[in-house]
């Protein structure tokens, strides 16, 4: 998993609430045999005029002109603002790894669905939970600022907006550490990668038979 | 201390343990199949990292394979793909064993482990797939894992993990004439619910349990997770032993007399304490049918369809009147008066040989009900069909009407093309009678191997026994 410490990136707003998995990635997607590569279809419904189906050239599909992502002014975004109950429904990984393979290494919203929430760190992304006016405020200034970017410091745990304005976010300490080191749960686990093999090497002693 | 045998399963694993009780979990025996793996392979490659040790690894492909015209491959595109990534992933990385699409052993996975030798007592047995509890049969710490999950085992030999609280479920007695271990877990689930075992190990305990043969108590560990239990087991005895004595994969000469006095422990002490305990008696239960759209869904081949209206609870109720209304069944008519549409015999459930004898013994000489559309034997796994094959089996089966197919998951969960089209009713002895699980639409009776044979003959619900009766009053006009 890449780290993540600092993350100055554009900003692209999509203002819904409750945006769920199957909008994230539509099911017919999930089919696929690979974690990465879901990036084009990202918001697959809301994105292309047509009904995207895997496998096809997405290159050649009509855009939706409306549909934030495909504005010129947030081509290049890292950091997805949105509503309250971002990524509810399914406990697929599907979800995180789109937004991860478009480029988002960030999302802000006012709450987060459970699953998705912890899928998030799993998968090396920050989700910042920011109070509705805040929230509120940077619709604002993003909508205001054409390629307005924000710095996200999760060591100091700040959002510093253009104007110098800072906002702080809470976040588990032991999360933060991962992401800060770039551990994923195997990272993790693979500390105690002395503790294994011991282990391992006194189990085969003991039970050969385990290890045939 | 006395100990139950999950903690001393549990106790015997630990490679290191949290302050707040989660623990690292050594992993002995990782089983791998197409669906779930593809992704996890994908994760450790994109990081750059290896499995940690490929001689835990037994892979097989069974969900998507096709279960007839093996010549043609396998048609669907996307089934195809994730066979072959399979195929790729195994010949880079390597495995214990593997057992790929037409191989002679290959089969379900939950078939083709226990056949080989490749789970063995005491081990810590997981695999992307929930019915993964199969393995308790063998005193084995066994249950299902995620995609993220089976990543982290390849990657680590470990899973983070915490302990379960444990239930005994102790059945004494003796299981009357044509009542088997099937009947003995759906009777389980009738009356504790599929959520009765959420948070337990189940360990399955007294003299009905001793008195099953490792083919039942697998059946019935298959099960332990539609109580909603993480994993069912049974502990180790000579029947247990007599079952591995010379698979490919078991111990042999010195290993074997060594394996076998670590392999006597594993039991609960007398005096250990459970969490929970449960008594049934054998002799109480009859052979079970279920009637709607959860395995807790059921009765005995003697009732009726249960009436929603004489149910007190207001939830239960309408849950009940809605899977009365997709299986197409009026409240209070007898089971018996089911009358079915195909019949399939198959699953990590029930598609061992002691299955396939079983319903080939009600089969014999008798012939499909023409009312029947469909009447499918699919063996676990190329050894069974084989072995099924010495004994005549097939023959059996398809002299009645049966059609008898390639080894896989096929109609359990109709990934590949046998499937129930919508409105078909289906008496299955696979696991799981959800809505569309056989196919949209598709109507599932979770039954019996027995039980199954006895509906294909007749038509409709019906006893082995009460076989003969019925073609003679068929006779007389
Ligand atoms: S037979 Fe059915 S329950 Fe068993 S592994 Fe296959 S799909 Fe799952």
């Amino acid at each position: 998993m890449d780290k993540f410490v600092c993350l100055d990136g554009v900003v692209a707003p999509l203002d819904r609430a409750n945006v769920d998995t199957d909008a994230i990635i539509p099911k017919q997607f999930l089919k696929s045999i690979k974690r990465a590569g879901f990036g084009p279809n990202l918001f697959d419904e809301w994105r292309y005029l047509d009904v995207g189906q895997p496998g096809q050239d997405n290159s050649s599909r009509p855009l939706n002109p409306s549909f934030v992502l495909n504005q010129p002014r947030y081509q290049g975004a890292t950091i997805l603002l949105t509503r309250k109950n971002f990524g509810c429904g399914s406990s697929r990984e599907h979800a995180p790894w789109a937004l991860l393979d478009f480029g988002f290494r960030a999302v802000i919203a006012e709450s987060f669905a459970d699953i998705f929430f912890n899928n998030c760190f799993k998968n090396g992304i920050l989700p910042v939970v920011l109070s509705a006016s805040e929230i509120d405020d940077l619709f604002a200034l993003v909508e205001a600022t054409p390629a307005c970017t924000l710095l996200i410091d999760l060591e100091r745990q700040l959002v510093r907006r253009p104007d110098g304005r800072e906002l702080s976010f809470a976040v588990d300490p032991f999360r933060r550490e991962c992401l800060l080191n770039g551990w994923d749960d195997i990272g993790l686990t693979l500390r105690h990668a002395d503790l294994i093999k011991a282990f391992e090497e006194k189990r085969r002693i003991e039970q050969p038979w385990l290890f045939a | 201390m006395p100990q139950t045998l999950y903690e001393k399963l549990w106790q015997d694993h630990v490679v290191h343990q949290e302050a707040d009780g989660t623990a690292l979990i050594y992993i002995d025996r990782h089983l791998i199949h197409e669906v779930t793996s593809p992704q996890a392979f994908e994760g450790l490659k994109l990081a750059g990292r290896k499995p940690w040790r490929v001689s835990s690894i037994m892979a097989t492909a069974d969900h998507n394979t096709p279960t007839d015209h093996w010549d043609r491959g396998i048609e669907d595109p996307v089934s195809r793909l994730q066979v072959e990534t399979l195929d790729e992933n195994i010949r880079e990385f390597g495995a214990l064993a593997y057992f790929p699409f037409k191989d002679p052993r290959q089969g379900i996975v939950h078939v083709v482990g226990p056949e080989s030798g490749a789970t063995l007592p005491g081990m810590t047995v997981v695999c992307g797939d929930s019915h993964t509890s199969t393995h308790g049969a063998f005193a084995c710490m066994a249950h299902g894992i995620g995609t993220s999950e089976v990543e982290h085992v390849l990657a680590t030999q470990c899973l983070l993990q915490k302990r379960s609280k444990t239930m005994q479920i102790r059945v004494s007695g003796v299981l009357g004439q044509g009542v088997t271990a099937k009947d003995l877990a759906l009777a389980v689930i009738g009356r504790i619910g599929t959520a009765g075992g959420t948070g337990f190990a189940i360990e399955f305990a007294g003299s009905a349990i001793r008195g099953l043969s490792m083919e039942g108590r697998m059946t019935l560990c298959n099960m332990a997770i539609e109580a909603g239990a993480r994993m069912g087991m049974v502990a180790v005895d000579e029947v247990t032993i007599d079952y591995l004595r010379g698979r490919p994969y078991a111990p042999q000469g010195a290993a074997w007399d060594r394996a076998l006095v670590v392999w006597r422990k594993l039991h609960s002490d007398e005096g250990a304490r459970f969490d929970s305990v449960l008594d049934f008696v054998a002799e109480d239960i009859r052979p079970q049918v279920t009637w709607g759209t959860s395995p807790e869904m059921v009765v005995s081949i003697d009732a009726c369809v249960p009436d929603p209206t004489d149910q007190p609870d207001a939830v239960k109720r309408e849950g009940m009147g809605r899977a009365l209304h997709y299986m197409g069944l009026q409240p209070n008519m007898p089971i018996r008066d089911i009358r079915l549409d195909k019949v399939f015999i198959g699953s990590c459930t029930n598609s061992r040989i002691e299955d396939l004898r079983a319903a080939a013994d009600v089969v014999r000489g008798r012939k499909v009900a023409s009312s029947i559309q469909l009447a499918l034997v699919v063996p676990g796994s190329g050894l069974v069909k084989q072995q099924a094959e010495s004994e005549g089996l097939d023959r059996v089966f398809r002299a009645a009407g049966f059609e008898w197919r390639e080894p896989g998951c096929s109609m359990c969960l109709a990934m590949n093309a046998d499937r129930l089209e919508p409105g078909e009713r289906c008496a299955s002895t696979s696991n799981r009678n959800f809505e569309g699980r056989q196919g949209a639409g598709g109507r599932t009776h979770l039954v019996s191997p027995e039980m199954a044979a006895a509906a294909a003959i007749a038509g409709h619900f019906c006893e082995p026994a009460m076989l003969d009766s019925l073609s003679e009053m068929r006779k007389t006009p």
